[in-house]
């Protein structure tokens, strides 16, 4: 294990009955890396994701998340992660600030480090205006970023975004991604699936599962030139089609 | 520092601005009690009478101005002809049809019996049966005047045997009193058990859930913060049904009302857990609905608010003695009512609480399953 891994997974598999959704994949992510998941509808990336969240239970394997064990200690690793869904996770009957504070409060966070949070996130956001309306009513580039930012409330070391560009018009996923580039820069590890293939470009490294395994895992340079293509869409589909 | 005060806040956030909640809460509790109170009277009065009178004599003038004093009829007509009696059966124009056939008083005076026929709409089983007591009653306080009449002196005074009821615990058979903590009931139940299987269920239906499961919530903080609020709001609207029973319709509180609250506070765990366990096996607030429904009609029928226990067959009476509504019903009445004690109650408590454990245990475990 590397000094500054944040995740490791180690041979992590999950079955269900006789389909093996993830089989034995084994990778690391260091601190404030941001660690991109492609694959296919199906592939097994929200399985993955999920056992690292601890969300579901590995059938074989480990992974250390935030130096944590995802098998044995699951309440210390949901204590140290953010997780974004590709559902929309906020509550739409509640405002921006009931919102963060919810967030906020369900981590134990003091009620002053709380107030002062969820302002800054406010202004950042620049929704000083409409800090007091219903999230529902914001429009969905908006919900996504406040989304984001709301995973990141109580200063995961890791933080999962499941699809959390999907449906986002191109000027909100750019803004997204220098959201994403900053948290990371700020030590925050990423892991982020996308099935928007530029976006892999914007990952430290990705990997790509194919059919419950991992075909590539590298850099997206790496990745390309070992294949010997010139851009993702080609990984992609060079992968995806050796399966059947 | 626990979530818990976090999710309540959130939780009772959520409830009161949502718009098809609080009419819920607020307006159905205060329509069913001034509305259903007053519907739901099985007293019968004014029933529409029709007399076909054949004989004409002293004994069927006396027997049809007994009709014409009784607050249960009215005579709405004296038909000509038997066939036309039964035509204004026909269209709705009577309940019931009377005849006294010609030479009643003669026959009963030589033999003394006499018949008389009557006709009655039996659509509404139980007015038709109310209708026919009443009748026997009238027709009996007859009898015994034309006894006294015909045997004046010695016997006028010896062995007559009269029946004189007098009802206990609710001395003018008030139904109002018997409806409302029945109705009381209902509404506790109602609102416990839907509101909370809807809002477990709705959770999971905008997968908001997911996001919860994620964060190092409990499952029991989850499950108390979503329960409580309805715990809450149960006791309220018991509060508000004896405010309106007590100013609108004046019951009667013989019995402690905060033996009645603490009774109420157990029975609406073993609702609330229902609730949750009906949210744990379906997908939506739509499913969760009709399930509950299902649960709740049963209940309902089964809990002697409609028809009393000891009308039903074995089997049935057995399956009431699983109903949690039968229990709570017994207990409101008997505490407003009769102003029973705890000891008086004790059995129902102990059930009760019997209830709530294992409705509880068994819908955490399969929250839990679910969960999984």
């Amino acid at each position: 294990m590397t000094p500054t891994a944040t995740i490791v997974a180690d041979r992590l598999t999950r079955r269900f009955g006789s389909f093996t959704a993830v089989n034995a994949i084994s990778f690391e992510v260091r601190r404030g890396e941001i660690f991109g998941f492609l694959g296919a509808n199906g592939a097994g990336k929200t399985t993955a994701i999920k056992m690292m969240s601890g969300l579901l239970m590995p059938t074989e394997g480990t992974a250390m998340v935030g130096g944590f064990d995802v098998s044995t200690e699951a309440e210390q690793v949901k204590r140290s992660i953010g997780y974004m869904s590709q559902r929309f996770s906020l509550y739409a009957d509640l405002t921006v600030r009931e919102n963060i504070r919810f967030y906020g409060g369900i981590y134990g966070l003091k009620k002053a480090v709380l107030n002062e949070r969820a302002e800054h996130l406010i202004r950042d956001l620049g929704l000083d205006a409409e800090a007091d309306r219903l999230v529902g009513e914001l429009p969905l580039g908006m919900k996504q970023k406040l989304a984001f930012s709301t995973a990141l409330v109580h200063d995961p070391a890791v933080v999962f975004l499941d699809e959390p560009t999907s449906g986002v018009d191109p000027i909100t996923r750019r803004q997204f991604w220098e959201m994403i580039t900053a948290a990371a820069d700020r030590g925050t590890t990423i892991l982020i699936t996308t099935h928007y293939l530029d976006e892999a470009e914007y990952c430290h490294r990705i990997s790509v599962m194919v059919d419950g395994t991992m075909a590539a895992y590298d850099t997206p340079s790496a990745v390309k030139s070992t294949l010997g293509v010139h851009t993702m869409d080609e990984v992609f589909l060079k992968l995806t089609r050796t399966s059947p | 520092m626990s979530a818990l005060p976090h999710l309540l806040k959130k939780e009772f956030r959520q409830i009161f601005r949502n718009k098809a909640m609080l009419p819920i809460i607020f307006v159905l509790p205060i329509v069913q009690l001034l509305i259903l109170v007053n519907a739901a009277d099985f007293e019968i009065r004014n029933i529409n009478l029709i007399v076909e009178d054949l004989d004409h004599s002293r004994t069927s003038r006396e027997l049809y101005g007994q009709f014409e004093a009784s607050p249960y009829f009215r005579v709405v007509g004296a038909p000509a002809t038997t066939r036309e009696g039964l035509d204004r059966l026909d269209h709705d124009k009577a309940t019931v049809f009377l005849r006294i056939p010609a030479h009643f008083e003669r026959t009963l005076l030589a033999t003394g019996t006499g018949s008389l026929a009557l006709d009655i709409n039996g659509i509404d089983g139980q007015a038709a049966g109310l209708s026919s007591f009443y009748i026997t009653r009238i027709v009996a306080d007859l009898n015994r005047n034309i006894v006294v009449r015909e045997r004046k002196g010695a016997l006028q005074t010896a062995g007559r045997v009269q029946v004189k009821e007098r009802y206990w615990y609710n001395p003018d058979l008030e139904y109002k009193n018997t409806m409302l903590p029945g109705l009381m009931v209902l509404l506790v139940t109602m609102v416990g058990l839907f509101l909370t299987s809807m809002n477990v269920v709705r959770e999971m239906e905008i997968g908001t859930i997911e996001q919860i499961n994620v964060t190092p919530i409990r499952k029991w903080e989850f499950i108390v913060g979503k329960l409580f609020p309805f715990w809450v709001i149960g006791l309220f609207e018991l509060a508000l049904g004896l405010t309106i029973g007590v100013l609108v319709y004046r019951i009667p509180v013989q019995g402690n009302v905060g033996l009645l609250f603490a009774f109420a506070g157990i029975y609406l765990t073993v609702i609330l857990g229902m609730g949750l366990l009906v949210s744990t096996r379906t997908q939506t607030q739509q499913q969760a609905m009709f399930v509950s429904w299902f649960f709740m009609v049963i209940f309902l029928l089964m809990s002697g608010l409609f028809t009393p226990i000891e009308n039903m067959p074995t089997w049935a009476q057995n399956i009431t003695l699983f109903n949690p509504i039968a229990y709570f019903i017994d207990v409101i009445r008997l505490v407003l009512l009769k102003g029973s004690t705890f000891s008086d109650v004790s059995r129902h408590f102990g059930i009760i609480l019997l209830f709530a454990i294992a409705v509880n245990v068994l819908a955490v475990l399969s929250y839990r399953k679910r969960a999984a």
